[in-house]
């Protein structure tokens, strides 16, 4: 049987994606260039985990 | 000590919760799946308008670095629409580029023509379609569904039942997940099971994007609202102040009138002129909108009223806190504000939300169609998933 996951195990991920998709929703906002670069990085970082786990098929 | 906390969620909440975000997703997702639909295009509006010829790039000009007499522009543009009046005149951001916008009156709602004039020899380049083709449609579709301020704050409300919808998700994620490692698709069981466990990941890695986009597509709904309360007050009482000015309604050097403007702020350049007449502006007076040079600075506006004879500054004030929500709010909406990178960033979110969306669609129609059995074992596999009693169990999968 699986063992039961703390609330830390549970919530990294989830809490570590939003704080990422926060800064990156705001730095584009706040300047241009490598802070547009860094946005793209953050908030693509979202996207990348999906296509990553979905694609990770058996 | 996590594990208490996790158990800390009594089936009763947990199943209050499950009530939540059942029906709030159920008011609201046949309109959201109509937004994302129709946004997606409307993300690459701009770009879809250069490729379809809509907008045109002006002429290159290596080494012309002078400005033509805006007077004589917008001379140009009246003669060429002699039944049509003025509205504004904008500033284009990324070219050297003065487009004029004209309407049956000065205060016309709905733009007739819009004119793009070269910034550098004055000369008219290309009028833009106006309400011409598809993505017009999608857009009315997105804002109002063709049905005017009472539909746009339809949609405005379901955003924030969406809100709710997103929260009470967020809320049962722990639970679902108390045995399920981040990121665990069980491709090998039932197709419903396997869209649940999509379901929960993709909707919790979007979550703070689909909030932002929800609740700032909610403000772009007051947009209209918002800009009225404005005129009503701050505007009237900047230019009832300043009555005396002017008693002719004559409109003097639209030149002069900028360059006015500029003066008032060195750091802050035109975005756009309201015409006398126009509900942004007053009868006897030009309001020059201006924006800021930095990159947020650029997505805010200062109004600078002028007498339209004089082409005096006549008064300045910074906007209501309501209207600088509204304007932050429309890029973090539109996803215009980093480049086409963070525009395709944008489509495959909302690409994401749609999935999400259908998917909670299927779950539900997949329970209420199961057999009780399929139910029943499909609680027994989950093995305490929610530490409940077998029936409560049941009724939540």
């Amino acid at each position: 049987m699986i063992p039961t996951l703390s609330r830390r195990q549970i919530w990294f991920m989830p809490v570590a994606l939003l704080l990422l998709s926060t800064m990156g929703l705001l730095f584009a906002l706040l300047g241009d260039a490598w802070w547009d670069v860094m946005s793209w990085g953050t908030l693509g970082y979202a996207v990348f985990v999906i296509l990553w786990y979905v694609l990770k098929s058996p | 000590m996590a594990t208490r906390n996790v158990q800390h969620m009594t089936p009763r909440a947990i199943k209050g919760w499950y009530l939540v975000h059942k029906w709030t997703s159920l008011v609201c997702t046949i309109f959201l799946l109509l937004l994302c639909v129709t946004g997606l295009p409307l993300i690459f509006y701009h770009e879809i308008d250069h490729l379809i010829g809509n907008a045109i790039e002006p002429p290159e000009l290596p080494g012309v670095t002078a400005r033509a007499d805006l007077d004589a522009i917008v001379e140009t543009a009246k003669a060429r629409r002699p039944n049509e009046v003025v509205q504004l005149l904008v500033n284009d951001e990324d070219d050297p580029v003065w487009w004029v916008r004209f309407g049956e009156t000065a205060a016309a709602e709905e733009v007739s023509t819009l004119s793009m004039f070269d910034a550098r020899t004055g000369a008219f380049l290309h009028d833009y379609p106006v309400n011409q083709g598809v993505m017009p449609i999608l857009w009315r579709l997105h804002v109002d569904m063709f049905a005017g301020l009472p539909g746009s704050l339809f949609l405005g409300a379901m955003g924030l039942v969406f809100l709710a919808a997103i929260i009470s998700g967020v809320v049962l994620y722990a639970p679902f997940m108390r045995k399920l490692p981040f990121g665990s698709i069980r491709w090998e069981r039932s197709p419903r099971t396997r869209w649940l466990d999509l379901h929960n990941l993709l909707g919790i890695v979007t979550v703070m994007w689909a909030l932002v986009v929800g609740v700032t597509g909610s403000i772009n709904t007051l947009a209209n609202p918002i800009f009225q309360q404005w005129q009503a007050t701050e505007l009237a009482e900047m230019i009832a102040a300043n009555q005396g000015l002017s008693s002719d309604p004559v409109q003097g050097s639209v030149a002069q009138a900028i360059q006015a403007a500029q003066s008032v702020d060195p750091d802050w350049e035109l975005f756009f002129l309201a015409f006398p007449g126009n509900p942004f502006a007053g009868s006897h007076h030009y309001t020059a909108f201006m924006r800021g040079e930095t990159p947020l600075t650029s997505k805010l506006l200062k109004p600078v009223l002028i007498d339209a004879q004089t082409g005096q500054v006549a008064d300045s004030r910074d906007l209501p806190w309501y209207v600088t929500a509204l304007l932050l709010s429309q890029p973090l909406h539109f996803g215009d504000y980093g480049g086409l990178p963070l525009k395709i960033i944008w489509a495959f979110l909302d690409i994401i939300t749609i999935i999400v969306l259908g998917s909670g669609l299927y779950l539900w129609k997949k329970k209420s169609a199961a057999s009780i059995e399929d139910r029943v074992s499909s609680a027994m596999e989950q093995e305490d998933v929610f530490g409940l009693s077998a029936s409560s169990r049941e009724s939540i999968l």
